[in-house]
């Protein structure tokens, strides 16, 4: 599948014109906050078109995952290339770019997530300029990952979200956001920093056989990675099932862990998201924390197939501790936004035994899932946002009986809340249905534990809608006032989605049936 | 005899247009008005013509002046790194504040710096023990005078006398190892050293006895660990811009003469490229003392940088830790560890010299290094700061700048040597630097300027400066093709 643009693919457009915007931003005044914010909305909303482009034009029935001419929209020309070095042969770094059905509906969730950012993010006053050239540049970096073929790609837009996160936490958060930015930045470089060493540790041990000059050429494309015959005998990762190929996989599963972020690697989040603006919020955890569970299906799972055997009980246990802890977290928070900070992790953790589960049930809801959470979560922490702008409090005690007061608003939020909590008919009930159902088949114990996460999901989620939404209206909310416009924009496209996904789930489930059952053959039996 | 001499002084071009440059400042200064910077000018316009000379070498692999000295790819590649930052500082200089004061001998500053750059080239090139110690010897006595040029500043002077008490005992240490080692082979040129090394000389003890003590000697110029005692005091009580002349120029240059010691004085030569490294000295395993001297100059650099908040102390401790990542690639020693080596001083250059370029352009303006002080500054001079926020992230090897293709290669060149419990150090103290670096970044940034701080300005020539070093920052980040090409091809040295 081809699609360009004035000669350009569009999956460059896509990754690229947040960058447009941004230099565009930086060549503004400082005062003409109208244009600044309208550029960003311009080139957030023309992703999404994008976006949309290419959801029409995938060809469902293409897998990808480890086949080359199996991946769509792709891009590749020679970045980075040194001749015949006498020590290690020829050195290579490829522009690769392609997307199959594991990443398709991440694409679309980060344009979506991206636009809603930019409108939730209008009435940021404090140093308009910096924060949307910031802001767009978080965007490039989320998107370049969901479509990077070439390891050494996908680590540079990995690491380039982590600054200008650093300085929209540290910037314009909270209080405590100093604390909470460095602390962001410290444990996600940390994996950064394990994952690049892996990198290095699979540039040198694989090696393939350029066809036209029968020359070894050393590569960071992840699709030769995956093929076991282009590993060099000898070196370190050669080989099934040997104690460095182990030793990698476990890296790279912490550095993807923090991310997600999985027990015990989860401390940072809590802090990250209550300090964090209302917008940043919603990007941290409706895209940023999917990179984590993507990552490890797209590099982890197909390269490291044996490690993914050896360690997956480990996985899915931390996947069910990450579950049920995180909800009795969030149970015992007082503090609305912490209550769905920890919510995340716990609803994270069904992605993660979803997807440990290595069948096309559990793969397909831990993917799912990964969409439905980025919208709900966002949802969520708008909804958290809107009271905050407000009254300036997330206390949960503070409220009551809003719904009297903010029926609107009100209403909207209880989709997302009763979606958060699985209820049929939304989507989150879906995508968790499936991925308890391939952890079943996969697991039992650990499904039927994790599954008791649902009912404690269901006890703070309801106690929550009670003490903010329901009961008597305190004097000092009966001025409040209900949703504006702009509000509504940000909420009303989550919300369709919310229930479009939950009533009829076949469009998203069709993108990725393809490639995720090939995914789940991959890493069974190596196929 | 004549004829020998004669050919080689084709080759010697560029070390006297140096020599030439520093007779025309000291004639200069004698007829021309003692204020400005006369000096200067004429030393830049020294280091263009030289750097001219030097391109011109590109491709020679000879040895002139009966083997003393290596004409190669691998000393023209440190010559022109050290051009490089030589032209830098002396712009520095210019528009340093701290050095005003003393414009009426200003001229005997760049006097002494055309010294200094003479002594690192000579260092970089010899082959000879006997050069190579006069080389360093004359490197290191132009630096004691130079840290001590601000000699009203206590600092200043107090900095000079370690340096020097210091350096002398080191390079007593070193005398002490070379003639050791000169005694038991009988001989000065290291390939000779090499070869009598080959044949049968049984004296295992005393010869790692003086190796131990040429290490000490050369150590201390590189401020490893535990040679490094003296870098902080004398990094902090020096000018500005000696202190990022020392710890890019003289680092660089006592490197390649490391590297060129060991590489030739200790590997089978008669091995084609990699092999057998190391192999004429097999006593000790002298990959596993250096890795654990680049372990601990990683590790004590970068936790005692965390507690500084003298910027000038704090850079000197990560460059400290810098000589640690350096030393991974020493440790390989193979082709490809050199190369990642050469990969790392060039980018290091530029991002090590930018930082110290901001530190001396804030100090200026506001007579303080002072961390604390940096407070606010990313708001009232806005490209200052994110330049010194591009610096440091580059520092700390963070894509996508340039730092991060140092570490990348040097990382990479110890995880195919196997060399993985180094790797491990390197990365987690690479974590653990971010957080000092940052520490400025965000005192620039998340702090509003105090009360009545005005926004700061530069002129023209200062930011064209600041972007000369900032554009390579980050453009060999994306597109390093270039840098590698060049290290590649001057790996190779004299006779290898």
């Amino acid at each position: 599948m081809e699609f360009q643009l004035f000669g350009i693919g569009i999956l460059t457009w896509i990754v690229f014109l947040p960058i447009v915007g941004m230099i565009i931003i930086l060549l503004l005044p400082d005062q003409s906050k109208k244009a600044i914010r309208w550029t960003a909305a311009t080139v957030t909303g023309l992703q999404v078109v994008l976006a949309g482009v290419i959801y029409s034009l995938f060809d469902r029935s293409m897998v990808g995952i480890n086949e080359a001419d199996s991946f769509q929209f792709v891009e590749q020309f020679n970045w980075i290339t040194v001749d015949a070095v006498p020590w290690v042969g020829r050195i290579e770094i490829n522009y690769f770019l392609g997307i199959d059905g594991l990443s398709v509906l991440m694409v679309i969730l980060a344009s979506i997530i991206g636009l809603i950012g930019v409108i939730s993010s209008w009435n940021i006053e404090k140093m308009t300029k910096g924060y949307f050239a910031l802001y767009l540049l978080l965007v490039t970096g989320m998107m370049g990952v969901f479509v990077s073929l070439d390891f050494f790609l996908f680590f540079i837009f990995w690491e380039v979200m982590l600054l200008p996160m650093y300085f929209l936490i540290g910037l314009w958060g909270g209080p405590r956001r100093e604390y909470a930015a460095i602390k962001f930045f410290l444990y996600t470089f940390f994996g950064g920093v394990l994952m690049m060493l892996v990198m290095l540790a699979l540039y040198f041990s694989v090696a393939y056989t350029d066809a036209a000059t029968g020359e070894s050429v050393h590569t960071f494309n992840l699709l030769h990675m995956m093929n076991p015959e282009n590993y060099v005998d000898g070196s370190i990762l050669s080989g099934v099932d040997t104690t460095w190929r182990y030793v990698a996989w476990l890296a790279l599963f912490i550095s993807f862990a923090i991310k997600i972020p999985l027990f015990p690697f989860h401390t940072w989040l809590p802090d990250a998201h209550v300090e964090a603006p209302t917008p940043i919020s919603v990007i941290l955890a409706g895209v940023l924390l999917k990179l984590g569970t993507y990552g490890i299906l797209r590099i982890s799972f197909p390269i490291f197939p044996d490690g993914t055997e050896y360690f997956v009980y480990l996985m899915a246990a931390l996947g069910m501790i990450s579950i049920i802890y995180g909800a009795f977290c969030a149970m015992a928070q007082d503090d609305f936004k912490k209550l769905i900070a920890y919510s995340s992790i716990s609803h994270m953790g069904i992605v993660v035994i979803g997807i440990a589960a290595l069948n096309t049930q559990g793969m397909v809801g831990g993917v799912l899932q990964m969409f439905n959470h980025g919208i709900i979560t966002a949802v969520l922490f708008l909804a958290v946002g809107v009271l905050y702008d407000r009254t300036h409090t997330r206390g949960l005690y503070d409220f009551g009986g809003i719904a009297n007061q903010m029926p609107k608003y009100t209403g909207i939020a209880m989709v997302g809340m009763f979606a958060a909590l699985g209820l049929p008919g939304l989507n989150g009930f879906v995508s968790e249905l499936f991925s308890f159902l391939g952890a079943f088949e996969a697991y039992r114990w650990i499904a039927i534990i994790s599954v008791f996460g649902i009912i404690i999901t269901a006890g703070y989620i309801l106690w929550t809608v009670q003490r903010i939404y329901l009961g008597n209206l305190q004097e000092k909310h009966k001025t409040l006032e209900d949703l504006t416009l702009r509000e509504m924009l940000a909420f009303v496209p989550l919300i369709i989605l919310i229930i479009l996904l939950g009533i009829y789930p076949a469009p998203a489930i069709e993108l990725m049936n393809a490639s995720l059952s090939h995914l789940v053959e991959l890493v069974t039996q190596g196929v | 005899m004549v004829d020998n001499i004669l050919n080689s002084i084709i080759h010697f071009y560029p070390e006297i247009a140096i020599v030439v440059t520093l007779c025309g400042i000291i004639v200069a200064d004698l007829f021309v008005k003692r204020k400005g910077h006369t000096g200067g000018v004429i030393l830049f316009g020294g280091m263009v013509v030289t750097a001219v000379l030097l391109l011109v070498q590109t491709g020679w692999n000879n040895s002139v002046f009966y083997e003393m000295i290596a004409v190669d790819p691998f000393a023209l590649y440190f010559k022109l790194l050290l051009t490089l930052a030589t032209l830098f500082v002396i712009l520095f200089s210019m528009k340093s504040r701290e050095l005003d004061e003393y414009s009426n001998r200003i001229s005997e500053y760049y006097m002494l710096m055309a010294g200094m750059i003479l002594g690192m080239f000579l260092m970089v090139s010899s082959t000879n023990l006997l050069l190579m110690y006069l080389a360093f010897e004359m490197t290191s006595i132009s630096s004691y005078v130079l840290v001590g040029f601000t000699k009203k500043s206590d600092k200043s002077s107090e900095a000079s006398m370690k340096y020097i008490i210091y350096g002398a005992v080191a390079s007593g240490i070193m005398i002490y190892g070379i003639s050791l080692l000169v005694g038991l082979t009988g001989a000065t040129d290291i390939y000779a050293v090499n070869m009598a090394l080959a044949g049968d000389l049984n004296q295992p003890l005393l010869l790692t006895i003086s190796i131990i003590m040429i290490i000490a000697g050369l150590g201390f110029k590189l401020a490893l660990v535990p040679f490094h005692f003296w870098a902080p005091d004398v990094y902090e009580g020096a000018p500005i811009t000696i202190t990022a002349y020392l710890s890019v120029a003289s680092k660089i240059a006592a490197l390649a003469m490391t590297i060129r010691f060991f590489r030739i004085s200790f590997s089978d030569l008669s091995v084609a490229d990699d092999g057998a490294i190391w192999s004429m000295l097999d006593v000790l395993n002298w990959n596993v003392i250096l890795a654990v001297l680049a372990a601990l100059a990683m590790v004590v650099g970068n936790l005692t940088a965390l507690r500084q908040d003298n910027i000038k102390r704090m850079l000197a401790y990560s460059s400290i830790a810098h000589a640690g990542y350096i030393m991974m690639g020493f440790v390989i020693l193979t082709n490809e560890g050199l190369s990642a080596i050469m990969i790392y001083v060039f980018v290091y250059l530029f991002m090590n010299l930018g930082a110290f370029y901001v530190a001396m352009l804030f100090s200026n303006q506001t007579g303080t290094e002072s961390i604390e002080k940096y407070k606010g500054l990313g708001h009232r001079a806005p490209l200052m700061g994110v330049s010194m926020t591009v610096f440091l992230v580059a520092l700390t090897g963070f894509p996508p700048t340039a730092g991060f293709i140092a570490k990348l290669y040097i990382f990479g060149a110890a995880i195919s040597a196997g060399w993985f419990w180094l790797v491990l150090i390197a990365g987690i103290t690479t974590v653990v630097s971010l957080f000092y670096y940052i520490r400025v970044v965000r005192n620039m940034f998340f702090y509003k300027p105090e009360e009545g701080a005005e926004k700061l300005e530069f002129d023209a020539g200062t930011k064209i400066i600041l972007l000369l070093l900032l554009i390579p920052t980050l453009l060999f980040g994306v597109y390093f093709t270039p840098i590698f090409e060049m290290a590649r091809e001057s790996v190779q040295m004299f006779g290898m």
